[in-house]
């Protein structure tokens, strides 16, 4: 008998409160951002519908024991909300989560270095961060593909899976000089920076030397790094004279790929050439 | 797991940041916070004094946030806040301003951990489980308390002298 008793108490409390005015809601648990939702109250009489969050706040009139229908692209942003009905003789509320949408739209890719030697081991880096339309982070995990597509060659790829809406990768600069292009994509939304390609330090450095007059004339092959790539013009290359405990240098830039200096002919003269930390070889001068 | 110093090291950083967040709340409001040793994914070395400031900046950024939801007061965001999360928290301070409503935020523990540091050193992702109390007045008068817990992410990038909350975001959790 105890049950039939519960419900006939129970039913005549709902009765009378709907008498008294009393109200109620009724709504999802969890929605998506930007998603068409239905709030159903009970009671009679006018109220308020507030819902309230740290990142969107919604209000709106409503008559009790109507539903309140907000359309697609009103509650937009993630977060945990409280949904309040006030109106009739008491104020009800309940929780609403609302999650990112499931599709990505807009990918923020920060990319590094913008311009880096050929050849560096792990040298490029990517990072990305995975958004919805409403510029919700999407948490859930997705997949990520890098591509670095260097002017010529073979591309190098990666991929990653977004943690947190977080995804990143490194990758090897390539062999040739250029602009290559670095794109992220998730989904069919993709990102594109550029990284520009240059060689690297000299890796050979060769002189020769001639006399001409009092003065010999010291000339380097083309200089290039260890990929082959022309090391660019305006490369200072130092070149360093030893006679009789004496030292002279001179630093000159590399024009059309070699580097060209005058220097005394002593008989006996030790003679080198350098550029930065790559030394080239060594003449002895000899007459 | 990349970080500079290991396990000895990682715990007087919780201890450190269990002292720094001492003296952002106050009285009987005063939230618990746990900081877990970063767990990061990335390459980036994370250092303990980067480690420190972006969740000391982070503790600070909930109380601008309480008092600006507290006050209706936009502006005071700027020190902290930047990009999305601003432009959202705006929002939602216009929405209770037109709604004739104020929110007060009385957050009473913080499980924080930071969990991706990207490569080139211009983002900090962190997680934390936060339990609170959200408290809607109208016309100054409570209408709800409505308590939650939520799992915030939260991403920061730095500025000149701090790090900013560009996205915080929660969800259930």
């Amino acid at each position: 008998m105890r049950l039939p008793f519960t419900l006939l108490l129970g039913g005549a409390v709902l009765a009378a409160l709907q008498s008294a005015g009393a109200q109620n809601l009724t709504l999802p648990e969890t929605i998506q951002a930007g998603a068409a939702f239905d709030v159903q109250t009970t009671g009679s009489g006018n109220g308020t519908l507030y819902i309230v969050g740290p990142s969107q706040v919604l209000q709106q009139k409503v008559t009790l024991g109507q539903t309140a229908s907000f359309d697609s692209g009103t509650l937009t942003n993630a977060g945990i909300y409280t949904v309040v009905l006030t109106g009739g003789s008491s104020t009800e509320h309940r929780a609403l989560n609302v999650l990112p949408a499931k599709d990505a739209a807009h990918i923020t890719f920060l990319a590094r270095p913008s311009r880096l030697p050929v050849n560096l081991h792990n040298g490029i880096s990517g990072a990305v961060y995975v958004f919805d339309a409403y510029h919700n982070l999407i948490t859930k995990p997705m997949p990520v593909s890098f591509d670095l597509t260097p002017p010529s060659g073979a591309a190098q790829h990666g991929k990653a899976t977004t943690m947190d809406g977080a995804a990143w990768v490194q990758l090897n600069s390539t062999p040739k000089e250029g602009m290559s292009k670095f794109v992220a994509q998730v989904g069919g939304v993709t990102s594109q920076r550029i990284v520009e390609q240059v060689p690297g330090a000299p890796c050979r450095l060769q002189m020769s030397a001639k006399r001409s007059g009092q003065q010999l004339e010291l000339q380097t092959d083309p200089v290039r790094d260890c990929s082959g790539n022309a090391v660019p013009d305006g490369t200072i290359v130092t070149f360093t004279e030893d006679y009789k405990g004496t030292q002279s240098t001179v630093d000159v830039p590399l024009k059309r790929g070699i580097a060209k200096v005058e220097m005394p002919a002593h008989s006996g003269a030790t003679i080198t050439v350098a550029s930065g930390v790559v030394l080239g070889n060594e003449i002895h001068w000899t007459e | 797991m990349k970080f500079i110093g290991r396990s000895k090291d990682l715990k007087r950083l919780a201890a450190v940041l269990l002292v720094i967040a001492t003296p952002l709340a106050f009285g009987a409001d005063q939230p618990s916070v746990q900081v877990k040793p970063p767990d990061v994914h990335g390459p980036r070395p994370l250092a303990q004094q980067t480690a420190e400031a972006a969740v000391r900046d982070y503790l600070e950024s909930w109380q601008e946030m309480k008092s600006a939801l507290d006050q209706n007061r936009a502006s005071l965001l700027n020190r902290d806040f930047e990009g999305e999360a601003k432009d959202k928290l705006s929002a939602a301070i216009s929405g209770q301003i037109k709604a004739g409503i104020h929110t007060k935020y009385v957050d009473r523990s913080h499980n924080i951990q930071i969990v991706f540091y990207s490569p080139e050193g211009l983002s900090i992702q962190l997680v934390d489980n936060v339990e609170y109390d959200q408290q809607i007045f109208q016309n100054g008068k409570l209408l709800v308390t409505q308590p939650a817990r939520a799992r915030y992410v939260v991403v920061m990038t730095p500025s000149q002298v701090r790090w900013r909350v560009r996205i915080m975001q929660a969800q259930p959790e």
